[in-house]
């Protein structure tokens, strides 16, 4: 047995903190949200720090259970800094809608040590319960307004469907064993390489049950349907964590289970896979362009933009090469900013039951709220992807993947979705600048810590593209291949 | 020196919109002052370039070259050649102008619209300068968000609609030059050259590329730029923008935003893609001439000013296409010219249509007569503008035009003489509907009592137009130093694309080819 302590510390850190601590705390002091909000802000901060630490110290630990250092790392950090910016957020918003509770949080740091399992997992298993714990937490935190009765239905849909998926991971997984004999990921990898496959379609049908269940997770067509719902019944601090670190942590997975599943090379099932992936790459970002369009509600508008932003993604797991890996890790990182800005703006916005959640509510925003108004602005632009803004970078990075591995077809298609997106980004823009204000006087919005987070992420997606290629040099740094 | 020149007219206008964000929202004479003298300035630094820039060279010149993104080779390449200096200089002068020309129509927001003025200058003078696809493709869509708020919110009555259709037709272009950039790219990476961006490394591989990518590549590029042109029949969104934009928007449009257009067809289609341009010649000149007469037939029907002259630009910009298609010395340096020219006139047609719309809150033609004895000094002016915009010897326009469709007559491309024949007649409507215009705003009675006591152009106006008259004047009687600027560089251009033509285009990827620090040059 072997336990590589210091390559581990983000992990153990950061459960010692949730398991042992946090809980104790909670046991002992009475209700206290300040204590309780100010320990996980600190846990989540020496968590990231850790990660940073460690980052260059790579190796397989736990009797190969799990992987430490490089690629698990980034992701550490990325899922750090997600779920502080959620928390910030999230404060203010609660006390508003009067569900502040201390278990929010620790719920959310629990969430967060999912994810980092999910990135650092070199087993199936692992793998399994990583995204177990995560869900989990995913699925009461969306029914968290337990007076709300759209927040509990958004909990009960996401449980039923969730669990309904975990059953095709696990079937999955349990195919891949019985054609590869083994559930590490890294002996999985050399198995396929090698050709040691007892029984080639039971590898494929392994491989399409994962597809399924990560394709869930990330919300790809045809299993986004539960997205839309959940989304928009979820408050609004909950969704922006999961659609953003949650598909974070999901397409950190995907890497890591079809690198090993579709080698390089002349291997049967890999164009297969792609063309599969491809597929439902293709169709994920124009049924989520396409609908976004109809949408009035901005929350749910959002939903679908993020079922479109999976389907962008996918095209880099269709490349199946490094490049494609580092466009998915450097999209996904200016997405987590971009999508989450936008949901906070769209938290400090909101009032009590849904109000001021419709796109009509947004207009002369410019002239209410000048700055949530440019944050949102830049949210909006970001994510259709115009530079120089962040999104663009890492739309470029994909196609550049996605073409060299000679997906043209799929880039076109690209392409024309980004542009259906555009018109509904604008769309909300032209609400809130161009358009005079429907409604009378409004109370004015006052974001308090969860400005902090505003400002870091309309930061973020404003200058991330000037920064692509030292994210890029800290890739191939920490990442290795 | 001509680097700093060059460096400093990219990014002056950068610092100015800075600057601005600093000052209180209230203080709207000092942003606007701000804003003015950040733009003089920009302009004072562009003027720098011309006595250190060697016209004998084909050469880039003032060339800077800073590593941005190492893994795809995009870097901060810029520079400029004969071709896109003189419109470097001509958006330096336009802006000031426009600034000026929003001093009283500009009310709300102010602090937010010279921001973006001088952002959307900041992108404008980039496309001119970047050297690199990637970066080239930033500052394209970088003008974007500017311009689609200046239409958006400081726009007339159906602005919101002007802008979406502004911005969503730009972006079907630029999106297919996205493919094709990172396609071209891919090309060097296949050739063994390794991914990039740099444009000097792309025009040794890319007329190697194979005759059906270089196709679908030369209309990816295209297609992008025949909209910003915008030629017929991809037209329809500029009638719409010029219309619903503030003046000053429209002076910008059509003074710099369209020859980006004409720029690209240039720098792009037929400096990477010379066996595809010559293929395709025949075709794009077809719809050039047919939008020159479609733009002047159009226009001569129209009652509104601003539509009138929104219409003559698709006729004259597509003079300028018919030039560069010709793939002749005269045809590309008669249409950079014009590109110049239309540059110079069409901004004083609107700043005119501006002047009148600011004291009479109309633009139909009926509305207005004999407005010459009130308003004389404008009179003047205006009928300047007007002679220049239709080509009157003496005057810009004159020259540009004539060059254009002496190239077209004599193209070995096109092989034809029917496109010049045909294309003359849109400079005989042009007089024809300018002049009626003229005629039926600046003459005849002056019986509508609200016209009977405009006042006549105050200094501001005075100012905004007369150095743009003096251009006119001149470069209608010396044309030469501007087409000295230009004509090593265009030269090197059609070489470029003719010689190819004369072996099949059929050529696989193979050796490097070009080994100078500039393609063109080994095609003298």
């Amino acid at each position: 047995m072997n336990i590589d302590l210091f390559g581990s510390l983000p992990l153990i850190v950061i459960w010692l903190a949730l398991g042992a601590v946090g809980i104790a705390i909670q046991a002992f002091v009475r209700e206290n949200t300040r204590l309780i909000f100010g320990y996980y802000l600190a846990t989540l901060v020496a968590t990231a720090s850790l990660a940073i630490l460690t980052a260059g110290h790579k190796a397989v630990t736990f009797n190969g259970m799990i992987t430490v250092g490089g690629f698990a790392n980034y992701f550490d950090v990325l899922f750090c800094g997600a779920g502080l910016m959620t928390m910030l957020a999230a404060r203010p918003y609660l006390q508003r809608e009067g569900a502040e509770l201390d278990e929010f949080y620790t719920l959310l740091v629990s969430a967060v040590s999912g994810m980092m399992l999910m990135a650092h997992a070199n087993n199936l298993l692992v793998l399994f319960v990583g995204i177990e714990l995560m869900s989990i937490s995913f699925y009461v935190m969306a029914g968290f307004l337990r007076t709300n009765i759209r927040s509990i239905e958004a909990g009960l849909k996401y449980f039923l469907l969730g669990a309904f998926a975990s059953g095709f991971l696990v079937y999955g997984m349990s195919m891949i064993y019985g054609a590869t004999g083994s559930l590490q990921i890294d002996v999985i990898a050399k198995n396929i390489h090698a050709g040691a496959v007892n029984f080639p379609s039971l590898l494929a049908i392994g491989a399409v049950l994962m597809v399924v269940a990560l394709g869930f997770k990330v919300a790809a067509f045809p299993f986004h349907q539960w997205a839309p719902d959940v989304y928009e019944g979820a408050p609004s601090v909950v969704t922006a964590f999961m659609s953003t670190a949650g598909k974070a942590a999901a397409f950190a997975s995907f890497i890591t289970v079809f690198s090993a599943l579709m080698p390089h090379g002349s291997y049967a099932l890999t164009p297969k896979l792609q063309n599969v992936l491809a597929v439902v790459s293709a169709i994920t970002m124009l049924i989520g362009n396409i609908t976004a369009i109809a949408q009035t509600n901005v929350k749910r508008m959002l939903a679908y933009s993020s079922v479109a932003h999976a389907g962008y993604l996918l095209m880099g797991l269709v490349a199946s090469s490094t490049a494609g890996y580092f466009a998915i890790i450097f999209y996904v990182t200016s997405y987590v900013f971009m999508q989450l800005g936008a949901f906070v703006v769209v938290g400090i916005l909101e009032r009590g039951n849904e109000h001021h959640l419709q796109i009509d509510d947004y207009a002369g925003l410019s002239k209410r709220e000048p700055v949530l108004a440019f944050a949102m602005a830049v949210f909006m632009f970001a994510l259709a992807g115009i530079p120089p803004l962040a999104g663009f970078f890492g739309k470029y990075l994909l196609f550049v993947a996605a073409i060299e591995s000679g997906f043209l077809w799929l880039t076109l298609v690209a392409v024309l979705s980004s542009l259906v997106s555009a018109y509904f980004y604008l769309g909300l823009i032209v609400k809130m600048y161009f358009s005079e204000s429907t409604h009378g006087a409004h109370e004015s919005s006052r974001p308090g810590i969860a400005g902090i987070s505003l400002v870091v992420s309309a930061a973020a997606s404003i200058v991330l593209g000037l920064f692509t290629s030292q994210l890029l040099s800290i890739y191939s740094s920490w990442l290795g291949w | 020196m001509g680097v700093s020149a060059l460096l400093a007219t990219l990014f002056v206008p950068l610092l100015g919109a800075i600057a601005i964000l600093f000052i209180h929202r209230d203080q709207t004479t000092a942003i606007k002052r701000t804003a003015l003298v950040m733009s003089c300035i920009t302009f004072l630094l562009s003027l720098l370039m011309v006595p250190e820039f060697d016209p004998s060279s084909t050469a880039l010149q003032f060339v800077v070259n800073q590593p941005w993104i190492p893994a795809l080779d995009a870097g901060f390449r810029l520079g400029v050649d004969g071709i896109a200096l003189p419109l470097v200089l001509l958006t330096a002068l336009i802006m000031p102008i426009a600034l000026l020309a929003s001093y009283e129509p500009i009310s709300k927001s102010v602090k937010e619209y010279y921001t973006l003025m001088l952002l959307l200058q900041f992108g404008m003078t980039g496309v001119f300068m970047a050297w690199d696809t990637f970066l080239f493709y930033v500052f394209w869509e970088l003008i974007l968000i500017p311009m689609y708020f200046i239409i958006g919110i400081w726009g007339g009555k159906d602005r919101i609609y002007a802008a979406i259709k502004f911005f969503l037709y730009t972006l079907v272009g630029s999106l297919l030059m996205l493919v094709a950039i990172v396609w071209l790219g891919l090309e060097s990476h296949w050739a063994g050259h390794g991914f990039t961006a740099d444009l000097t490394k792309l025009q040794s591989i890319s007329s190697h590329v194979q005759f059906n990518v270089q196709q679908f590549l030369f209309w990816a590029f295209a297609i992008s730029f025949l909209i910003k042109v915008p030629l017929f029949p991809l037209h329809t969104w500029l009638p719409d923008a010029h219309v619903q934009a503030p003046t000053a928007g429209s002076v910008i449009l059509a003074g710099v935003l369209l020859k980006l257009g004409t720029y690209g067809l240039i720098r792009f289609n037929l400096g990477l893609f010379p066996q595809a341009s010559a293929h395709y010649a025949e075709l794009i000149s077809v719809f050039a001439v047919i939008g020159i007469v479609y733009g002047a037939l159009v226009a001569m029907v129209q009652t509104d000013i601003k539509k009138l002259v929104a219409y003559s630009s698709v006729s004259h910009l597509g003079f300028v296409v018919l030039g560069i298609f010709s793939v002749t010395t005269e045809g590309v340096q008669g249409a950079v010219l014009q590109m110049v020219n239309h540059g110079v006139s069409t901004p004083m047609l609107f700043l005119c249509v501006g002047v009148l719309y600011e004291r009479r809150h109309t633009r139909e033609i009926a509305d207005y007569g004999g407005i010459t004895k009130v308003m004389p000094k404008f009179a003047v002016l205006f009928a300047i503008a007007m002679f220049a915009s239709v080509g009157l010897p003496g005057l810009n326009g004159f020259v540009g035009e004539f060059l254009t469709l002496l190239g077209a007559f004599k193209s070995p491309i096109l092989g034809s003489w029917t496109y010049a024949i045909i294309s003359a007649s849109g400079v005989i409507f042009a007089a024809v509907y300018l002049l009626w215009m003229f005629q039926r705003v600046m003459f005849g009675t002056n019986d509508n009592p609200e016209n009977h006591h405009l006042r006549d152009l105050n200094r501001r106006e005075y100012w905004q137009l007369v150095p743009l008259a003096a251009l006119a004047i001149w470069l209608g009687v010396q044309p030469g130093p501007l087409m000295n600027f230009s004509e090593k560089s265009v030269r090197a251009v059609v070489a470029w694309v003719q010689s190819p033509t004369t072996t099949a285009p059929t050529i696989t990827i193979g050796a490097p080819h070009g080994a100078g620090h500039h393609s063109m040059n080994s095609h003298p």
